[in-house]
Order: structure tokens, then sequence, then C-alpha cells
């Protein structure tokens, strides 16, 4: 690889995305004057990605790393998501972290719909995204997103705090991007979009139904 | 702490009507076992939990295990006089028997001395079969710490434990009708394709699809008294 002695350029800047008629670019150079202009949209967006608040509860080992997310170490109160509320009437995320079983997926999603929207839900591990290692288990089910919508997906036996982070921070990157109006606007100012969803029932054999055929359809095989 | 013989036979002395074997274990561990019945369960235990010289005062571990039926094949051998020529040579004749040896579930305890530092004394316990006759004595009046574990094993097992002060599920749902650690445990048939290694997996998702409705028709048989699929909303409160 050779070095190159020309100055580095500088990053391509991102702008954060906005609505409104001026462009982003625009309204970036009024910046560099001093200007700040701004949207109503960009500036709720803005409060609320930095100030999530997670409800506080884990499932499995994965609860491990997201309370290690939480102490000084990685300090997940630099991204303003630090206040785990332990009311889902309080709560703007939902960070299913762990094995959900059986006995406890009608309670997730009970907690779910008790969340108040804008609501925003992260599957942290395998096993909340598909069950993991314990996927054909009889007692665990094969991912939350059979139930409930799922923002973030967060790979890991368990992710790290970083990987944790980094979902976060993806989030973050969601939030500020959504619209409040217009026709491609965020899930929850639309009337018809569901913002609860079936809670499971306790069967003979297995929840009834064992999925939500609304929210997640099985995987289509490859056709070869 | 005296050997798992004469255990055995200091039981025997104390329980004349009861009936104790000894369950040898091969392995390097040689952990033997005595297989009690469940009749004098309940009297062998407090034995064993009073007798000055064991006081087995903790129950460290309860697990089951199910024992399915299984065929046993019995070759008797005879010896017959030549049918053919009178010179008196006989003839080995093999005659194979085939039996069912009925199978059963069996709860195992480990038991320690916390006062007297020995152990483990490891007691068996067997029921009739496994479909109707799956009472066993609860050891949860005798030892605290049976409280749970035996639910578990009521619960993943299905042995009824008689005079247990709580016999619930323990990790399943109460709705939950089946057992499934047992042998012949019908699991839910809900295998999707996967990108997975595992061709058995595989397999029973081809299998499935191919019994099952469409892929995006899934939805078919919602259960009893559940909601139909949300399509009305309920989040205009969260309206900006």
């Amino acid at each position: 690889m050779e070095m190159s002695d020309a100055t580095p350029t500088p990053a391509a800047y991102t702008p954060f995305p906005a609505a409104g008629n001026i462009p982003d670019a625009d309204r970036e150079d009024l910046r560099r004057h001093g200007v700040l202009m701004t949207s109503m949209e960009e500036l709720y967006n803005w409060g609320r990605s930095n100030s999530i608040w997670p409800l506080q509860f884990g499932l499995a080992c994965c609860a491990i790393e997201m309370i290690a997310a939480a102490t000084a170490r990685f300090d997940i109160a630099r991204f303003g998501a630090e206040i785990f509320r332990p009311s889902p009437r309080q709560a703007d995320l939902m960070i299913v972290s762990g094995t959900v079983t059986k006995k406890m997926a009608p309670l997730v999603v009970r907690l779910w719909n008790q969340m108040p929207e804008p609501k925003y839900c992260i599957a942290m591990g395998a096993c909340a995204i598909s069950g993991g290692p314990f996927k054909q288990g009889y007692n665990v089910l094969k991912g939350i997103d059979r139930f409930i919508p799922v923002d973030i997906y967060i790979p890991g036996c368990p992710p790290r705090p970083e990987a944790l982070l980094n979902g976060l921070v993806q989030l973050q990157k969601k939030i500020k991007g959504e619209k409040l109006s217009g026709p491609d606007a965020a899930r929850f100012t639309r009337a018809d979009v569901p913002s609860e969803f079936p809670i499971p029932e306790y069967g003979a054999h297995d929840l009834e139904p064992t999925k939500n055929p609304a929210v997640w359809t099985p995987p289509a095989p490859p056709s070869a | 702490m005296e050997t798992v013989e004469q255990l055995r036979d200091r039981l025997l002395a104390r329980f004349p009507a009861a009936k104790i074997e000894l369950v040898t274990n091969p392995s390097a561990a040689a952990e033997h076992s005595l297989l009690i019945d469940a009749a004098h369960g309940r009297d062998i235990a407090l034995f064993l939990r009073d007798d000055p010289t064991l006081r087995l005062d903790y129950c460290s571990n309860v697990t089951g295990i199910d024992w399915p039926d299984k065929e046993i094949t019995d070759i008797t051998k005879t010896t017959v006089a030549d049918p053919a020529g009178a010179s008196g040579a006989t003839k080995v004749v093999e005659q194979k028997t085939t039996r069912i040896q009925p199978g059963y579930l069996e709860a195992v305890y480990h038991l320690y001395s916390m006062a007297l530092k020995h152990g483990p004394v490891i007691l068996r316990l067997r029921t009739a079969n496994r479909s109707d006759a799956v009472t066993l004595p609860s050891f949860t009046p005798v030892w605290r710490s049976c409280d749970f574990q035996e639910r578990e094993i009521y619960d993943l097992y299905g042995i009824i434990f008689e005079c247990h002060p709580d016999l619930r599920r323990l990790l399943m749902w109460y709705e939950f009708k089946d057992h499934p650690m047992r042998k012949d445990y019908v699991e839910p048939d809900d295998y999707e394709w996967e990108p997975t290694a595992h061709g058995a997996i595989l397999e029973k998702a081809k299998a499935n699809r191919l019994t099952s409705a469409p892929i995006a028709g899934d939805a078919a048989t919602p259960g009893p008294g559940s909601a139909p699929p949300a399509t009305k909303s309920s989040n205009t409160e969260a309206k900006p």
C-alpha cells in the first residue's frame, strides 16, 4: 500500500435529513456563517433521538451486557439513553435482551402494547432475533419479531456493549431520518399502522398463534 | 461412611419388607445407587436423614429419567438329538424370543451430610409404568430442597409426587399438556426454511411446506380467543 502525501480530504459531511424547502447543503452553508436554521421536524427528531429512554428489563445473559453498557466503562449515557425506565408507560425503547421463552413471550408483547408511541424495539442477541442456539427447543420463541416489529437487530451471543451502543446509534440515525408528515411519514404518525399487537395465548402444546402473520412471514427458501 | 453395600444391608435389616436393590455404576466414577421401592420411600428417607451415623441432611439434586419400553431378545440354546442319524450326534438349536420390558419413569436423589461431611448417597425410585401409575412419594417434607426440583420433574417428565405441598408446573405454563423431556414427546411441527447446515431441519421444513398452506397464507388458525391481527390503530395520542 502506498502512502499518499496529499493533504487528507475531509470526510464527506452527511447532513441531518430534514424537511422543508431549503436543501441541506444550503442550511449547512448558513451554519458555517453562524446562522442556525432548522425545522421543527429536525429539532424534534434531534431531541428525541438523543434522549431515548429504554425499558428496564432483561431476559437472559444479553441483559448482563446491557447492564455493562450502562456502567461507567461503556457509558450509554454518552448517547442519552441511560435512563432505564421501570415502567413501559415512560419508555421509548424496548431492548429485548436475551432468550424469549414461550412462557415469557405474551408478557413481552403486553409490555410492548403498554408503551406509548413513538416506540422502538431492539432485538439484542441471537436468541431475541431467531431463538439462537435454542431455536428448536420446546420452550423458546424463534425470535421476538414474530409478534412485534423490530427496528434494529444486534447479532451476537451475547453482543458486546459496543455492539449495543452501535445499535443504539443506528436507531438514532433512523429516528433522525423520520418524517413527521407527508406520504413517507414515520410509522407512529400514521393511524392505519397498528401500535398494539395481539397477545398470544398459552396453548396446550404451543403458543396460539405461534406467530403474527401481519408482522412476520417465514423466509422463502432459495429457488435454486 | 459405610459402603453402599453395607448401607443396603442395614436398610434391609431395618425395613425387612422393603425392596432395596443396588444399582451399580460400571464407569470410573463408580457412583453406585440404591433402588428403593415407592411404598417404603418416605420411611427410608426419614431414616437416612435421622440416623446418627448417616445424618444425610442435604438433598443436593433431584433429577428425572425416562426409560421407554425396551425390546429385549432372549436367546435360549437347547440341545436336541440329531434327527437324521442315530449316531448320537446332537445339534444346538437357538431359539429367539423377544419380549417388551415395560418402561418406567425414575427419580434420582443425591444426598449429602453437611453435619458429618460425607456423601453422596444416591437413591432411585421408579414408577410402575409411564402412563397411569406415575406416582412416587414426595421427599419435600423430608428435605425442603426437593421442592422446586420435584416440581421440575413433574413438569418435564410427568411424575406425580404424592404429598408434595405445591405440585404445579415450574418451567412451562399451566395450560401446557405435554412433558417435554419424555422420549416420546412430539414437538410442535413449525419448522421453516432457514439457512442452516443441518439437513434434518431442512427436511422437516420441506415436509412442513408440502403439507401446509402456502407460506404467505400461513396465518390460518389463530387460537381461540386471540384477537385478530390488529388493523386499527390506537396510537393517536402520540401524534405530534
